[in-house]
């Protein structure tokens, strides 16, 4: 008898968690990849319609503020400095960072204009999902593109790009530390910088 | 490569000590890196070799060699590198890893006459790679510490014995070869080098001279890569921009 009432507990407070969690996540996961499979499209869009470089900049500059949380990115690669830099610093430098940015990396999609990317699996990592793409370069040789998304910001933006296992955002905050070091802290003169950069 | 016994001794004897070394050290994020004075020395010195010499070279190398013949060193020289991927992967037991570079190995020497030319990737017998490095790490030895050595570029301590243990132990092909072979051998990895800095110039100069801390930016990358290539996600790196 109490086997019988443990276990009708059991599949009660199972059902409850399914309804409560089991969608909640599924939800997530689903948008997680929605924003990667948008992102990507867009992206094929802009490699086929651009003619010039300021317009590959300009418009990778756009997918750029839609499909990644720039607050956050730009913060992280400024390292323990952000918490003692005013909010007004914090937002001039996200717009230099996401210009550099735009202009460092557009470039980068030029070599492999033409090629075909595929939505691989999506991993569960707890406070984020991680979305895995392939390049198809030649059928030997393929390149893993992993899109870390989370949707801590509000709503779902990726917050790294791990390229061959190259973490995107761990390389700029070693270039953003070391651009920094050289303003002597200062985030002002540093958001000078980088726009001669990338 | 033509060393003598007593050179082969002094550098396993080197080898040993790197690799107590490195067992002593503890698992490693990305700035386990003791030996950044000394390293940073390496990395100017290594710089000033690229800029002067494997960079202009490699340029004036593509420039008069016809792309058939670059090819043609790269893959003499890969294919005699296969028998010690072979003796790794045999150490590392993976039975098909090994036969996947023998037979590779075998289709070259004969039908690719003697590894000039490659037909076994036209039918599906790619390189497996494989380095002592990768052995040790398969059985469960640590990267042990940063460190950028002179030429060779970064590497860890477990790599870097890893490759002292590739060059003089594990490569049978050294222990075959006579003159004038050995010196071809030579001639088409240095082909093979300048063919690489070629393909992978736009990348490479991205790192060296484009970024603001090359040094500090060589070894992330170098590190993250090579956990990629040896699947070690227990030292993944993974920030986490959230919670700062």
């Amino acid at each position: 008898m109490n086997d019988h009432f443990n276990f009708r507990r059991l599949f009660v407070s199972g059902l409850i968690a399914t309804l409560v969690a089991g969608p909640a996540l599924a939800i997530s996961k689903g948008r997680a990849i929605k924003l990667v499979e948008s992102l990507i499209g867009e992206i094929s869009l802009m490699l086929n319609s651009v003619k010039t470089e300021t317009e590959l900049t300009s418009t990778f500059e756009r997918i750029v503020v839609k499909y990644a949380d720039m607050n956050v990115i730009s913060r992280s690669t400024l390292g323990p400095r952000a918490r003692s830099a005013s909010e007004s610093e914090l937002r001039t430098f996200k717009k230099a960072f996401q210009r550099y940015f735009a202009r460092k990396y557009s470039k980068q999609f030029l070599n492999f204009s033409g090629s075909q990317i595929i939505l691989k699996d999506t991993q569960d990592r707890g406070k984020f999902f991680e979305v895995g793409a392939s390049i198809i370069v030649d059928g030997s040789s393929n390149i893993d593109v992993n899109f870390r998304v989370s949707d801590r910001s509000g709503e779902p933006r990726f917050f790294d790009i791990i390229l061959e296992g190259i973490s995107l955002l761990a390389s700029e905050r070693v270039e953003i530390g070391a651009l920094l070091d050289n303003s002597q802290g200062d985030i002002g003169l540093l958001s000078k910088n980088i726009e001669e950069l990338g | 490569m033509g060393f003598k016994n007593s050179q082969i001794s002094i550098f396993t004897l080197l080898g040993v000590v790197m690799l107590v070394t490195a067992c002593s050290q503890a698992p490693n994020a990305l700035d386990n890196d003791p030996l950044e004075l000394v390293n940073r020395k390496t990395h100017e010195l290594n710089k000033f070799v690229d800029s002067n010499f494997i960079s202009p070279t490699s340029v004036g190398y593509s420039a008069l060699v016809p792309d058939p013949l670059e090819n043609s060193l790269s893959n003499f020289s890969g294919n005699l590198s296969l028998p010690g991927k072979v003796v790794n992967n045999i150490l590392q037991f993976d039975l098909k890893a090994a036969g996947q570079n023998l037979s590779r190995f075998i289709v070259n020497s004969s039908i690719g006459l003697l590894g000039i030319f490659d037909p076994a990737n036209r039918i599906g017998l790619y390189e497996n790679s494989s380095d002592f490095g990768q052995t040790l790490h398969r059985w469960g030895f640590n990267e042990g510490a940063y460190i950028e050595l002179p030429l060779f570029g970064a590497s860890n301590f477990r790599d870097g014995v890893g490759r002292f243990v590739d060059m003089t132990l594990l490569d049978p092909s050294s222990y075959v070869l006579k003159e004038p072979v050995t010196t071809y051998r030579s001639v088409a990895g240095v082909g093979a080098l300048l063919q690489a800095r070629q393909i992978y110039g736009d990348q490479i100069d991205a790192v060296l001279y484009e970024s603001a801390d090359s040094y500090a930016q060589n070894k992330l990358i170098y590190l993250q890569r090579r956990r990629f290539q040896l699947k070690d996600e227990a030292n993944e790196v993974y920030i986490d921009p959230y919670s700062e």
